[in-house]
């Protein structure tokens, strides 16, 4: 017993040392964001910077590249969803249905962009793009047919989690032999018992749209963390006060996840 | 088991309108994903007419792009020890707190976050922290530390402090399940014949956890080699890493037939990456033999 309780005390040391150290080397760079943007010309602190980020008439006279980058990723936000579950929630619920054999190479695909780095994944899209552009034009919103493919090893684990805690064939047989189409099924039945899986395949893509660099600098199309890398060779201190702001805004987006994932738990029982 | 009679009663039913259902998806990932990865692995070995060649292969042997892939295979390696070593120490000291705590709960948050922060934002806060403005350069003058300089912006100095400011959280989100699959008992065995701590990391602890970690060093060894924003973010002079290298080749001013030289290192890092995720999926094989997961 005596040995259990030394052994305790100095795992608790242990425990404070290591997790103090990191916590300082992970909170150095973003206090460092925080102190660079609230540096006032003459020494002191100012919250100009993040005046002028708030401030809509400003950024939209002085800054045009930033308030087309913020619009661009706000559509490619929703439009990369939208695919994203239209596509997904259909096929993996109609495989697990009528077409098992199929899961291994559903899920082969789906995991397989961890595997093909987003560099890589460029060098091949580029053809592809060349095709999209003469087809819909060079819009920056067509980015999200290469961003559904970014996020489909997130959305899949996410989507696959939750069919997988649902009877998915007894309620879809239940809902045909009282009457109900295909489109009801996916709609009125699959879709409200998986919304939490939905909800978090959603924030993730939404997180990982936010954060999505590689591409869309490499087709010269605009997004946030592209106008952001821009506009650090003209004002770095509000370059810095976007980028911060971006990774809070994710930041929220993937707490609010963990948040909506509780409280399924908890309502639980009433749903019963 | 029992449920496979019914399942393939349904599914020989109408096998021609089944697969119709799963024909946008394939046809998507076709467009987006399997035909952009056939471009590249024959894209690689064509000549600027479509002709077949071995050119671009040998292409690779030019001494910038070398020099690129052993940079870049460095800066991995030494990332993925290193955010190993730390993310397993910072595992393990997590997994001592209590269960369902709130330090548990908040440093998996927090690292959940930080994994994925990268790019654009994380250069900029290293440039705001350490760049020649940071405000840790200006504090460590003081006392009488230059940190000024351009080593921010070399692969082998600055690079390595950016990539293992992500790995470190990785490590903990993939490793912390392997610590936490310790059970309390075998340390409580260990020392009831006696064993000091060192005999239990010796030959309980360190053994069990071995398979684990080399695999979790992989898969950060893959997400540092995959990297590019935060490089190109930083890296505005020349392109010492060969992610950069290939954007390089994807920008307008290259000259013709360069285009597949591109194709042939994506292709050589797909080469790399699919080596490691293979020895990943060996070791992930032995581990769930292992700690039983």
């Amino acid at each position: 017993m005596r040995l259990r309780a030394a052994r305790r005390r100095k795992q608790t040391i242990f425990r404070r040392v290591v997790v103090g150290l990191t916590s300082v080397f992970f909170a150095l760079p973003l206090l460092g964001m925080v102190e660079f943007t609230t540096r006032a010309p003459g020494g002191g602190r100012t919250l100009q910077t993040y005046a002028t980020l708030f401030d809509f008439n400003v950024i939209d006279a002085d800054y045009p590249e930033l308030k087309t980058g913020i619009l661009a990723s706000a559509g490619l936000v929703l439009l990369t969803v939208a695919i994203m579950l239209v596509m997904l929630v259909p096929t993996m619920t109609w495989v697990r249905l009528r077409l098992p054999g199929m899961r291994r190479t559903v899920e082969f695909i789906c995991l397989l962009p961890l595997t093909i780095p987003a560099i890589v994944l460029v060098v091949g899209l580029a053809p592809i793009y060349a095709w999209v552009a003469y087809f819909l034009g060079e819009s920056s919103l067509w980015l999200a047919f290469a961003y559904v493919v970014l996020v489909l090893p997130y959305a899949y684990r996410a989507l696959d989690a939750g069919l997988s805690a649902i009877d998915v064939k007894t309620l879809a047989e239940a809902a045909r032999s009282l009457g109900a189409g295909w489109p009801t099924v996916m709609w009125r039945i699959i879709l409200p018992n998986v919304r939490t899986a939905v909800l978090s395949a959603s924030f993730l893509s939404v997180a990982l749209v936010l954060g999505e660099f590689t591409i869309a600098n490499l087709f010269s199309r605009d997004n946030l963390q592209v106008a952001i890398n821009q506009l650090g060779k003209r004002d770095s201190s509000l370059a810095t006060a976007a980028a911060l702001a971006a990774l809070v805004l994710a930041f929220i987006v993937l707490f609010g996840m963990s948040f909506v994932g509780a409280r399924r738990h908890s309502r639980q029982p009433e749903e019963n | 088991m029992a449920k496979s009679p019914s399942t393939r009663a349904s599914t020989g039913h109408k096998p021609v309108g089944a697969l119709l259902g799963v024909l946008p998806f394939f046809a998507y990932t076709a467009i987006f994903l399997a035909i952009p990865t056939l471009i590249v692995v024959v894209g690689a070995f064509l000549d600027g007419n479509s002709r077949p060649t071995l050119g671009n292969l040998s292409a690779l042997t030019q001494p910038q792009i070398v020099s690129a892939f052993i940079h870049s295979v460095v800066l991995s390696a030494v990332t993925a020890v290193l955010g190993a070593v730390f993310g397993a120490l910072l595992a393990y000291a997590v997994s001592t707190a209590r269960e369902g705590g709130a330090l548990r709960r908040t440093m998996t948050s927090v690292c959940g976050v930080l994994a994925q922060f990268g790019g654009v934002t994380l250069a900029f806060a290293f440039m705001a922290t350490v760049g020649s403005e940071g405000f840790l350069t200006h504090w460590l003058k003081n006392v009488g530390m230059d940190l000024a300089g351009t080593w921010l912006y070399e692969p082998d100095k600055g690079l390595v402090l950016v990539y293992t400011y992500f790995q470190i959280p990785l490590m903990l989100i993939v490793f912390l399940p392997a610590v936490e699959g310790l059970r309390p008992q075998w340390r409580e065995a260990a020392e009831s014949l006696g064993g000091s701590t060192w005999d239990y990391w010796r030959h309980v602890g360190g053994p069990i956890l071995a398979p684990p970690f080399i695999g979790a060093m992989l898969l950060l060894f893959t997400n540092a080699f995959s990297a590019y924003a935060t490089a190109a973010a930083l890296i505005s002079q020349g392109s010492p890493i060969i992610p950069l290298q290939i954007g390089g080749t994807l920008s307008s001013e290259v000259i013709l037939g360069q285009e597949n030289i591109g194709k042939a290192m994506a292709m050589g890092m797909v080469v790399i990456v699919a080596v490691v995720m293979t020895l990943y999926a060996v070791l992930e094989r032995r581990t769930t033999r292992w700690l039983g997961r």
